[in-house]
């Protein structure tokens, strides 16, 4: 049984301590905003915070967050209106979408730092997250825009 | 195991339930799912199939096309709420049932699926009529009620006014009372709206689904959760067309939490409490697999050679696809010939859902929650594939994570059906890995093209002989539209057929491969090469001639004013003639016709000789599409499709005896962030009738690009992806 806090609240799981945190994540705690889309930390679709720090999910065993604080796209404002999800929606930057949590949770790291980030230094920071429907550039647009928010 | 929290695999149900509730909550309210009475004290009214009146004046529209990005959830439904005059801010959006005969799309034969960059086209008239019958449901209902004719009862957004009288009824109101009748009213087109009285289409309006996808609100296939649910992976055969002989399941058995394994006739599914589970064992399970496939014997560049060797005999006219004049008279009568050979590699589509579908199977009926493109596939899977009666099958749609053609294939419904009938009465959400994703992907065709022209002394286009050898999509795909076009395949020469170019005489042929290897729709699918081969073709008939590229291609557009204007559009957004371009860079030019959608297209390039890499640094796009629908999506299609096609310089599917050699984006590197230029996009509005967005932007970019690296380089680029080794310097 491993123990770690999601979102603000006690979480529990009982898989074995090797099973992803994303799965725990999705399917034992029914937090389905966190997506799967490689398995292998090369997409960044399953990004999380844990303690703070944009991680990878997928690559994540649950016991490596044990007495760790994990923040999902859920948790990351309680009422979704984060200023990079204003900014989103704002910006009507998803389409398909399906990437879009892991990119908000990627960015919100780096405002979390740099209050007012360069193009260049948002692109450095993001380009471990694909978008295959090539929003990039509405991305970076609206990341800049919740910076000045 | 099954007694925990309803049988889902993962235990703990109490914390699960604190968890779970903000997110359900939420996605009743966007889909307007809530339960019918919520709001008011009577049922609502339908007044056809294609929309839902409420007497708590909430109108529910059925949008009858997948989303999946390309903002159809919106801009479909709103075409009724346009012509029923609907305030937007009170409709809501649920996918159409599966019916095809109400819900289907003319332009697939009336069959409910979502590709091609056909949903506007094929639904623009049926939607906005559908719209002015339901409001002249609400008309004549509220005209009987007034005692008026109803010739004197108009509408404002949401409501009937009789303006002599000063009276009013919102919608919701008539809803309480109204009768719908059995024979609604019939309008024909051109009764609608005329495009100045229009108050949504060209209105850019919030995608309905957008504040979902930025809190993790919004649900995907993947995302499907039921009481009892269980999950299944399947372990497929290496090559396509090969199946188990036998199956050692020994050591597979032993991971925990694994329930059952179901043999396939091209794999095994694994079916276990939770899909970390179902992974473990899938890596442990044995299988010797026939030998029996043609697939095995597939090697790129073995084809390569054999297409080659069949477009050059130019005696073998294989499938004529479309033929005017004489061109192999007009070409031998010729003062200059000119001839070019070009490949392309197979491609992947990579959505970043991975391929996944949940059904369920209760006796003899199935249930699906599918992220398709097709719910006429997944109708297809349930009763060709599993036997499944007609009337035994309900499909329910989700939201797509990504498209590009491969969700319009059904094989993840066929599995899932696989593993429902195994366990009835229990849900299965059946996922592919990555690895699966790429691996078993059913991939764009590999293709030979030779394209030949004649010139006549005064350097004028005399003929174009436009060859493709190809595996053909449409023969396993869409037989029944394969057979009727005469064996003709659609999508493996799109764009190179009906062009808007004139040409003297013009002769495209077709040359099919039987590989083994299922290929399939692409994001443009033969837009992708054929335009590629055509536009660079192009830019060397200009130079064979003597003459600018852009002015020899107005030229072949000098009967189409549409095609001018964007091509002088997107020459004044890039300043193309005029442009002080740094050192090392140049500009290329490409123009596209197909989908109903004129594209003209310039990109800002550079070569770096040592390496050969080339970078994009920046594209213009001019975009005529007709009616805009909305214009401010159909600039992020456009932009979206422009970063597709520079993804697609690069990637490259390989197979070594038909097994797949990528299998997950560290070897099937798609574009980037760092890679991406600035991009400009201008939407020419028109009033012709609306074409297709969703992946206009691509075809002109592959050409684009290596026109401008001729010009930096003198070479010709004449592969996809590029060969960029060639550049070295």
């Amino acid at each position: 049984m491993i123990k770690f806090s999601v979102n603000g609240r006690e979480a529990v799981s009982e898989q074995p301590g090797d099973t992803p945190l994303l799965w725990v994540i999705r399917d034992e705690l029914g937090l389905t905003g966190t997506k799967f889309g490689c398995g292998m930390a090369q997409c960044g679709a399953c990004t999380v915070h844990v303690n703070g720090a944009a991680t990878r999910s997928c690559v994540t065993p649950v016991s490596a967050v044990s007495g760790k604080k994990v923040t999902t796209i859920e948790g990351l404002s309680p009422s979704g209106e984060h200023p990079l999800q204003k900014a989103w929606i704002e910006g009507q930057v998803p389409q398909c979408g399906y990437c879009q949590s892991g990119q908000i949770m990627t960015a919100a790291t780096l405002l979390a730092k740099n209050k007012q980030p360069t193009r260049e230094q948002i692109v450095d920071h993001m380009k471990g997250n694909i978008c295959r429907c090539g929003t990039y550039n509405q991305i970076v647009a609206a990341i800049q825009r919740a910076a000045k928010a | 195991m099954k007694n925990s929290f309803e049988g889902i695999a993962f235990r703990s149900l109490s914390r699960r339930a604190f968890l779970i509730s903000s997110g359900a909550t939420a996605i009743a309210v966007a889909f307007g799912s809530l339960p019918r009475k919520a709001f008011g004290q009577s049922a609502p009214i339908s007044p056809n199939a294609w929309v839902r009146v409420g007497t708590d004046n909430l109108v529910t529209i059925y949008a009858p096309a997948a989303e999946m990005g390309q903002g159809v959830m919106t801009s479909m439904p709103l075409l009724i709420a346009e012509e029923m005059d609907l305030d937007w801010a009170r409709c809501r959006v649920e996918y159409a049932p599966y019916n095809p005969k109400v819900y289907g799309n003319p332009l697939f034969g009336g069959n409910m699926l979502a590709g091609a960059s056909r949903t506007t086209r094929g639904y623009y008239q049926i939607m906005r009529l559908a719209g002015m019958q339901a409001r002249a449901v609400m008309v004549n209902s509220a005209a009987a009620r007034w005692g008026v004719p109803a010739s004197e009862v108009a509408t404002e957004p949401h409501a009937a006014v009789h303006r002599a009288s000063g009276r009013r009824l919102s919608y919701g109101e008539i809803a309480s009372f109204a009768q719908v009748p059995e024979n609604a009213p019939q309008f024909t087109p051109a009764q609608l709206k005329p495009a100045s009285q229009f108050r949504l289409i060209g209105k850019d309006q919030p995608r309905i689904e957008v504040p979902d996808k930025a809190t993790g609100r919004a649900k995907y296939g993947i995302d499907t959760r039921m009481p009892g649910m269980v999950y299944g992976t399947v372990l497929r055969a290496p090559v396509n067309g090969e199946g188990p002989l036998d199956i050692d399941y020994s050591a597979a058995r032993k991971v925990p939490g694994v329930l059952q394994f179901v043999r396939m006739p091209y794999g095994v599914g694994i079916i276990a409490e939770s899909y970390p589970a179902a992974l473990k064992a899938k890596k442990l399970v044995k299988v010797t697999w026939s030998q029996r496939s043609k697939a095995r014997s597939y090697n790129p560049d073995k084809l390569i050679g054999e297409f080659t060797e069949r477009v050059r005999n130019v005696a073998d006219k294989g499938v004529p696809y479309e033929t005017h004049g004489d061109v192999r008279a007009a070409l031998a009568g010729a003062a200059k010939r000119v001839t070019a050979e070009y490949t392309s590699l197979n491609v992947t589509h990579a959505t970043m859902e991975p391929q996944n579908c949940t059904a369920r199977v209760d006796g003899d009926k199935i249930e699906f929650w599918a992220p398709t493109q097709s719910p006429f596939g997944v109708f297809l899977a349930a009763v060709k594939a599993h036997g499944f009666k007609p009337e035994n099958v309900r499909i329910n749609m989700t939201l797509l994570g990504g498209g590009f053609g491969r969700r319009a294939e059904n094989d993840y419904a066929v599995d899932v059906g696989f593993l429902a009938k195994a366990v009835p009465g229990t849900p299965v959400k059946m996922i592919w890995s990555r690895e699966d994703d790429i691996q078993h992907t059913k991939p764009r065709p590999l293709t030979v093209q030779r394209l030949e022209a004649g010139l006549d002394a005064q350097g004028n286009l005399v003929g174009l002989h436009h060859r493709i050898a190809g595996e053909s999509v449409y023969r396993r795909f869409a037989p029944p539209a394969f057979q009727a076009s005469g064996g003709k395949d659609l999508p493996l020469c799109e764009g190179a057929y009906e062009p808007t170019y004139s040409y003297p005489s013009f002769a495209l042929e077709q040359l099919f491969g039987e590989t083994g290897v299922d290929v399939a729709v692409w994001r443009s699918v033969g837009g992708g090469y054929t335009k590629f081969a055509l536009e660079t073709f192009v830019d060397e008939l200009a130079a064979a001639a003597g003459k600018d590229a852009v002015d020899f291609r107005l030229k072949l557009l000098d009967k189409d004013l549409r095609g001018q204007a964007v091509i002088r559009e997107v020459m004044a957004m890039s300043g193309y003639r005029t442009r002080k371009l740094p050192a090392g860079r140049a500009l290329g030019f490409a123009y596209s016709d197909i989908w109903e959608t004129y594209m003209a297209q310039v990109v800002e390039v550079s070569v770096d000789r040592r390496s050969g890499k080339v970078s994009v640094h920046e594209v213009w796009s001019a975009v005529d599409t007709g009616v805009a629908l909305q214009p401010k999506n159909i600039e992020a299609q456009i932009e979206s499709s422009v970063v597709w096609g520079l993804s697609a310089l690069r990637e490259k599917l390989t197979y070594k005896d038909g097994v797949v050699q990528q299998s997950n984006f560290h070897d099937y590197p798609v574009l980037r962030m760092n890679e991406v230029p600035k991009i400009t996009t201008k939407v020419m509005v028109t009033d012709n009738k609306p074409g297709g967005i969703g992946e206009a932007g691509l075809p002109p970019v592959a050409p684009a690009v290596a026109n401008a690296v001729f010009k930096l380089t003198g070479k010709r680029l004449r592969d996809l992806p590029f060969r960029t080794e060639t550049l070295k310097a």
